[in-house]
C-alpha cells in the first residue's frame, strides 16, 4: 500500500460534460447523436503546424504534425459547412454561454467581464480547422467535499471533437456528429491527495453538473481529464476517463508507474546505462526470417547499453517500460515494436536475436529495440524512443496520456505547452453583461434527495432526484402515492431498460399520460411497465389507444357483464359467495393492467346489481 | 488605459488577486490580457500593478536556398487570404506575410522549383483596382524575361477579374499561375499550402498562358488549373469555389503526388511571343439587369462619358423592352455586350422578339463569356484599339474567353 502523503501525491481534475443546448456552439446545427452509417458524405484532409501567434511551435502539435496522416471526415444531414471548416464560424451560441455562467456561479466562481474565444492547436485530425475553439469564462471557485474544500482553477466553454471511428496506418477516421457541441470544462486545483478523495470529487462535481438539467447524459458525454504528479516525479495529464468508477485506479496506477520508472531511472544510474542516438538498418538480418510481422518490411533498430531487463520491467498491471516505447510507435502508425528482452518471439528466432545482437554491438548489459514497417515512420518513430528511453535517466517525463479501460494508461503526446493558442477571429469576444449574470441556481440533486427521503426509501430518492424528471415527481406527488410516482418515472423505465425496451424514445409527455391514466382510476398503477413499452414501441399512440392494448377500464366492465350473465344461475345460487370465484376469473385476465381493488368493486356492483335483479 | 500597452506584459489587480499576462489589443475599451495558460480574457476594472517586459513578437525569416538543376519561378505576392496572418490592431485576419515568409511555410516547394520572391502589394483583394493590374501585369512581363514561370499569390475575391485582366494584357510564352486560399493560412487546416504547391507545379508544366489553380474538391485530393479567363469565384466559402464555366478546366494536379492530368486544349510553352499591351479605359460598366430596373442607369454612366457596356441580362441575354431606345442611342457611339446572369450557356437574341430588337439596337452577344471577363475584354479593347475595332473583336476569341462550341 502506498502511503500517498509520502509521495507528495497532487491530483487535478478537469471535467468535460456536454450541455444539453438546442444548437451547436458555432453554428445552428442539432447537438444529435447519428450512426457512422447514416452519414452521406465523406471527404478527407491533410493538417498541417502553425505558427502560433507568438511565433512559437508547440511541442505537442508538432510531433502530431510529423506522423502526418490523412484525416477522413463523416458527414451528415445533420453537420453543415461549419464543421466541414468550409464557413466561418458563427457567433458564439448565447444558450451555452448562460449555461457555462450558472454552473460558474454554482462553483463560487469569478465570472470574467468579457469572454475570448481562443483557437488551440490540436492536429490530431479530431477538429477539421486543426484548433478547438475555448473561451476562459471564470475563475477563482471552489467546492467542498467532506469538509474539504478543492479550489477550481478555470471554467471554459469548448467545442467538442470529431469522434474517432477508427484509424489505421496513415489515416484516422472521423464523425462530424459530435465537432461543435458545447461542452463545460472545469479544472480543479491539484488539492487532491489521494485516490479516493479524486473520485469523489469528480462524482460531485458531476451531480453539480447535472443539478443545471441543462447537461447530456449517458456515456461519453462527460469525461475526466486527470493531472497526477508525484514527489520526484512529473506532471502527467491522463486524457479521456469515461468511467467514473475507474479513476481512483487510474490515479493509484499512475503513482505506481512514476514509482517503478524512478526505481529504473535509479537502477540505469548505478549501471552507468547509456542511450546511443545511431539507428541501424538492421532488415538485411531479417531478410529470411519466418516472423510473418516483419518480413519484407523495413526494420530498424536502436541500442540501449545498460538497459537489458529493464525494458521487461512492469510499470503497471501487465505493462511493462517497453510498452511505453511501443505506444510511441503506434502514435507513429507503426504496429508497435520489439525488444530483447521478450525475444526471441513473435517468430523471430534466438539466432536472428544473437545477429541482431552483434549487429549492431549490443553486449548482455544492453538491450536492443527495433522496429518495421515504412521505411521514414519506423525511422521517425525510434527517434522519438531514442529521446523517450534517454530520459528514463532523468525520470518521469512530463507527457499527456489515455486512459485505459483497466485503470491503466497509454502514451499519447507530450504536454501542450501555452503557445497553441491564438484568438479566434472569425468570432467576436462577448461582453458578459448584468443580466446574464443574473441566472438562478439551481437546487442541488443533493439536497432534492434530503427532501425526497421524507417521501420515498433512501436509494429511490436519489434517483428520482438524480432523474431528468424530477420535476414531473414533484408535480404528480400531489395527486398520487410518492412511491407509484416514482414506480412510473423511474423503476418501471429501468426495469424496461434492462428488458431491452428503447425508452429513449420516452417524452415528458408519455410519462405524463401514464401517471394521468392511474390518477384517473383508468388504468392500475401496475400496468405502468406495459403502457410505457407501448408508449415506446408507439410514440404517437393516444391514451386510449394505450388503454385498448391494455385491456382498457371499459373491457373490464364489458367482462364484468358477460361473466356476471353466464353466470347468472351461478350467482343467485351462490349470491356474494359467487364473487371470490369470479374475481379469480377476472383477475386472471387483467392482472398487472387494472387495479385489483378497481376490478373487485365492479364485480361486487355487477354481482348485486344480478342478485337484486336489476339486470 | 493611459499608455499603449499592447504587447506588453503587465501585472494587474483585478476580481480581488493579481492577473499577470500580455495585453491585447482590445475594442471594448476593456482590458484584454493574454494569460500565461494562452487565455485571452476581458476586464473592465482593473488597477495596473506593473509592466514587466517588452514581449517580442515576430518569427525570424528564412533564407530560401537555390538548388541547382531545377526551374526558377518568381513569387509574387499580392496580398490575401494565402499571405494572411492575426492582426493586433484589429483582431482580423489580414495579409502580413510576404512571399518569402510564404515559401518558407512551404518548404516542400524548394523541391519543385527555386523560388524568388516579391512584395508588390499587401492588400486585400477587394481593394484592388485596374491600375494595379496593369501594374501587375508590367511585373509579371518583367519576371517572365528571366524566369521559366510566375507565382501570383492573390486574395480570392476578385481573383478572377485580375486573371482576366493579365490574360487579356499579356500575352506570355510562360505559365503565369494565380493561387489564394479560401482558409486563411495562419491556420492547420488552411488550403494555402497545397494550393501553393501545385500552382508552383502548374508553372514549371508545359504551358503558356495565365491561370488560376485552386482546390477542384472539398478534400485535399486535387488542385484543377482554369483558364484565367473561364474562371468565376462560385462559393464564398468553400475551397473549391473557383469553377470553369463554360469550359473544362485546363488540367487537373493531384496531390500529393502533383502528377497532372490535362482535360482540354491549351496554349503549350513558347507558343506565343512575350507581348504586354497594358493599356486599359477604366470608365465601362457592368450592369446587372433586374426586373423593374430602369435604363436611366445607362444613361447616366452614358453622360459621364462611358462608352463600354457590359448588361448582365436574364436568361438567353435580356433587358426589359423598355430599355430599347436608351441601347440605340448608346450604341450609337458606344459598345454594348450582352452576357447573361444564368452565367452557365451562350447567348442567343435571335430568339425572342425582345432579343432580335436587342441585336438591331446595336447589342453585341457576349456569347459564352462570364460578364467579368466581357468587362475586362471591354476595358482592354477599348483601351488599346478603335472603337470599330473593338466592335469587331469583341465577338471574337481572343485568349480563350470564348469557346466555339457549348459543351456539357
Amino acid at each position: 500500500m502506498v502511503d500517498y502523503g509520502m509521495v507528495g501525491l497532487k491530483v487535478g481534475i478537469e471535467i468535460h460534460q456536454q450541455l444539453d443546448t438546442k444548437h451547436k456552439l458555432f453554428c445552428y446545427c442539432p447537438t444529435t447523436h447519428r450512426e457512422v452509417e447514416e452519414s452521406n458524405f465523406e471527404f478527407f484532409r491533410y493538417l498541417r503546424l502553425k505558427k502560433s501567434e507568438i511565433g512559437e511551435e508547440d511541442r505537442a502539435a508538432k510531433e502530431e504534425v510529423e506522423r502526418s496522416r490523412r484525416f477522413i471526415y463523416k458527414y451528415y444531414d445533420t453537420t453543415c459547412l461549419v464543421e466541414a471548416d468550409e464557413e466561418p464560424p458563427r457567433e458564439l451560441n448565447k444558450e451555452a454561454l448562460q449555461i457555462a455562467i450558472q454552473v460558474a456561479k454554482m462553483l463560487n466562481m469569478e465570472v470574467a467581464d468579457e469572454v475570448h474565444v481562443m483557437r488551440k492547436i490540436v492536429i490530431d485530425g479530431s477538429n477539421t480547422t486543426g484548433f478547438q475553439r475555448t473561451a476562459l469564462v471564470a475563475l477563482d471557485g471552489f467546492l467542498e467535499v467532506e469538509g474539504k474544500r478543492v479550489r477550481v482553477a478555470t471554467l471554459c466553454l469548448e467545442e467538442e471533437a470529431c469522434r474517432k471511428v477508427r484509424e489505421g496506418e496513415g489515416f484516422a477516421v472521423y464523425s462530424l456528429d459530435r465537432l461543435g457541441i458545447p461542452l463545460v470544462e472545469i479544472g480543479t486545483e491539484p488539492d487532491i491527495d489521494s485516490p479516493e478523495m479524486a473520485k469523489k470529487v469528480a462524482a460531485k462535481l458531476g451531480m453539480i453538473l447535472r443539478s443545471t438539467g441543462k447537461v447530456k447524459r449517458g456515456l461519453g458525454t462527460i469525461r475526466q481529464d486527470v493531472n497526477i504528479s508525484i514527489k520526484d516525479g512529473a506532471r502527467v495529464e491522463i486524457k479521456g476517463v469515461q468511467e467514473l468508477d475507474i479513476l481512483d485506479k487510474i490515479v493509484e496506477y499512475e503513482v505506481i508507474r512514476q514509482l517503478r520508472l524512478l526505481e529504473i531511472r535509479e537502477e540505469l544510474k548505478k549501471r552507468g546505462a547509456e542511450v546511443t542516438d545511431e539507428i541501424f538498418d538492421v532488415t538485411e538480418v531479417f531478410r529470411n526470417t519466418k516472423s510473418k510481422i516483419i518480413r519484407n518490411k523495413t526494420v530498424n533498430a536502436i541500442l540501449l547499453k545498460g538497459f537489458a531487463g529493464l525494458v521487461g520491467k512492469e510499470i503497471q498491471p501487465g505493462r511493462r517500460l517497453g510498452t511505453e516505447f511501443a505506444d510511441i510507435a503506434k502514435s507513429f502508425g507503426l504496429g508497435g515494436i520489439f525488444h530483447t528482452d521478450e525475444l526471441p518471439a513473435y517468430g523471430i528466432s534466438g539466432e536472428e536475436v544473437e545477429r541482431l545482437r552483434e549487429f549492431v554491438g549490443a553486449g548482455g548489459e544492453d538491450a536492443v529495440v527495433m522496429a518495421a514497417g515504412d521505411a521514414v515512420r519506423v525511422e521517425r518513430a525510434l527517434k522519438r524512443i531514442i529521446e523517450r528511453a534517454k530520459f528514463c535517466l532523468v525520470g518521469v517525463p512530463e507527457e499527456t496520456r489515455k486512459a485505459n479501460e483497466d485503470g491503466t494508461t497509454s502514451y499519447l503526446r507530450p504536454l501542450p505547452g501555452a503557445a497553441r493558442m491564438y484568438p479566434e477571429t472569425d468570432v467576436p469576444p462577448v461582453v458578459i453583461t448584468e443580466e446574464m449574470l443574473k441566472v438562478e441556481i439551481p437546487e442541488l440533486i443533493e439536497e432534492r434527495a434530503k427532501r425526497y427521503e421524507e417521501l420515498l426509501p433512501r436509494d429511490l430518492a436519489w434517483e428520482m432526484a438524480n432523474s431528468p424528471h424530477f420535476r414531473l415527481f414533484e408535480e404528480y406527488v400531489e395527486k398520487l402515492q410518492p412511491t407509484v410516482v416514482a414506480r412510473v418515472l423511474h423503476t418501471a423505465p429501468a426495469y424496461l431498460r434492462k428488458d431491452g425496451v428503447d425508452i429513449g424514445r420516452l417524452r415528458e409527455k408519455h410519462f405524463r399520460m401514464v401517471l394521468d391514466l392511474i390518477a384517473d382510476g383508468k388504468m392500475a398503477k401496475e400496468g405502468a411497465e406495459e403502457a410505457l413499452k407501448i408508449l415506446a414501441e408507439n410514440p404517437s399512440a393516444s391514451g386510449e389507444e394505450v388503454l385498448k392494448k391494455l385491456g382498457s377500464a371499459e373491457d373490464v366492465d364489458e367482462f364484468i357483464r358477460k361473466l356476471v350473465e353466464e353466470r347468472a344461475d351461478f350467482v343467485r345460487e351462490r349470491g356474494e359467495g359467487a364473487f371470490k370465484p369470479l374475481m379469480g376469473l377476472v383477475m386472471k385476465e387483467f392482472r398487472g393492467k387494472v387495479d385489483g381493488k378497481v376490478v373487485a368493486e365492479k364485480l361486487r356492483k355487477a354481482i348485486e346489481e344480478k342478485i337484486s335483479g336489476i339486470s | 488605459m493611459p499608455e499603449n500597452l499592447d504587447g506588453k506584459r503587465v501585472r494587474i489587480k483585478a476580481k480581488g488577486r493579481i492577473f499577470e499576462g500580455i495585453v491585447m489589443p482590445s475594442f471594448t475599451g476593456n482590458l484584454v490580457l493574454k494569460l500565461d495558460s494562452g487565455y485571452n480574457i476581458g476586464f473592465r476594472e482593473y488597477e495596473l500593478v506593473e509592466v514587466l517586459e517588452e514581449e517580442k513578437f515576430g518569427a525570424e525569416l528564412v533564407k530560401l536556398e537555390k538548388k541547382e538543376g531545377l526551374p526558377e519561378v518568381k513569387i509574387i505576392s499580392t496580398g490575401g487570404t494565402i499571405a494572411s496572418k492575426v492582426d493586433y490592431r484589429t483582431g482580423a485576419v489580414t495579409s502580413q506575410f510576404t512571399a518569402e515568409e510564404i515559401a518558407s511555410e512551404v518548404p516542400e516547394l524548394t523541391e519543385i522549383c527555386n523560388v524568388d520572391a516579391e512584395l508588390l502589394y499587401n492588400i486585400l483583394s477587394e481593394n484592388m483596382k485596374p491600375k494595379n493590374w496593369v501594374e501587375l501585369a508590367r511585373h509579371v512581363y518583367g519576371a517572365l524575361k528571366k524566369y521559366d514561370g510566375v507565382i501570383i499569390t492573390h486574395g480570392t475575391d476578385t481573383m478572377h477579374y485580375s486573371s482576366a485582366a493579365l490574360s487579356f494584357m499579356l500575352s506570355t510564352p510562360k505559365p503565369v499561375v494565380f493561387v489564394g486560399a479560401q482558409r486563411s493560412s495562419d491556420r492547420p487546416s488552411s488550403d494555402a499550402a497545397m494550393n501553393l504547391l501545385c500552382a508552383a507545379k502548374a508553372a514549371i508544366e508545359d504551358l503558356g498562358e495565365v491561370v488560376v489553380t485552386m482546390h477542384g474538391s472539398t478534400s485535399d485530393d486535387f488542385c484543377y488549373v482554369h483558364r484565367g479567363v473561364k474562371v468565376r469565384k462560385n462559393h464564398t466559402s468553400r475551397r473549391d469555389a473557383f469553377q470553369s464555366v463554360n469550359a473544362k478546366p485546363i488540367a487537373r494536379i493531384d496531390y500529393p503526388s502533383l502528377n497532372v492530368e490535362w482535360l482540354s486544349w491549351r496554349f503549350r510553352r513558347d507558343e506565343r511571343k512575350p507581348k504586354l499591351m497594358d493599356r486599359l479605359e477604366e470608365r465601362v460598366a457592368l450592369i446587372k439587369f433586374f426586373p423593374g430596373l430602369d435604363s436611366e442607369i445607362m444613361e447616366y454612366y452614358h453622360s459621364k462619358g462611358y462608352r463600354g457596356f457590359v448588361i448582365e441580362g436574364t436568361g438567353l441575354g435580356h433587358v426589359s423592352t423598355d430599355w430599347i431606345e436608351t441601347l440605340k442611342r448608346v450604341c450609337e457611339d458606344s459598345i454594348v455586350v450582352m452576357t447573361s446572369q444564368c452565367l452557365w450557356g451562350r447567348i442567343c437574341d435571335r430568339v425572342y422578339d425582345t432579343g432580335r430588337d436587342l441585336l438591331n439596337a446595336g447589342v453585341i452577344e457576349g456569347e459564352d463569356m462570364l460578364p467579368e471577363v466581357a468587362l475586362i475584354k471591354l476595358m482592354w479593347l477599348l483601351g488599346n484599339y478603335s472603337l470599330d475595332e473593338a466592335k469587331e473583336m469583341v465577338r471574337r476569341n481572343v485568349v480563350g474567353e470564348i469557346e466555339p462550341t457549348t459543351q456539357y
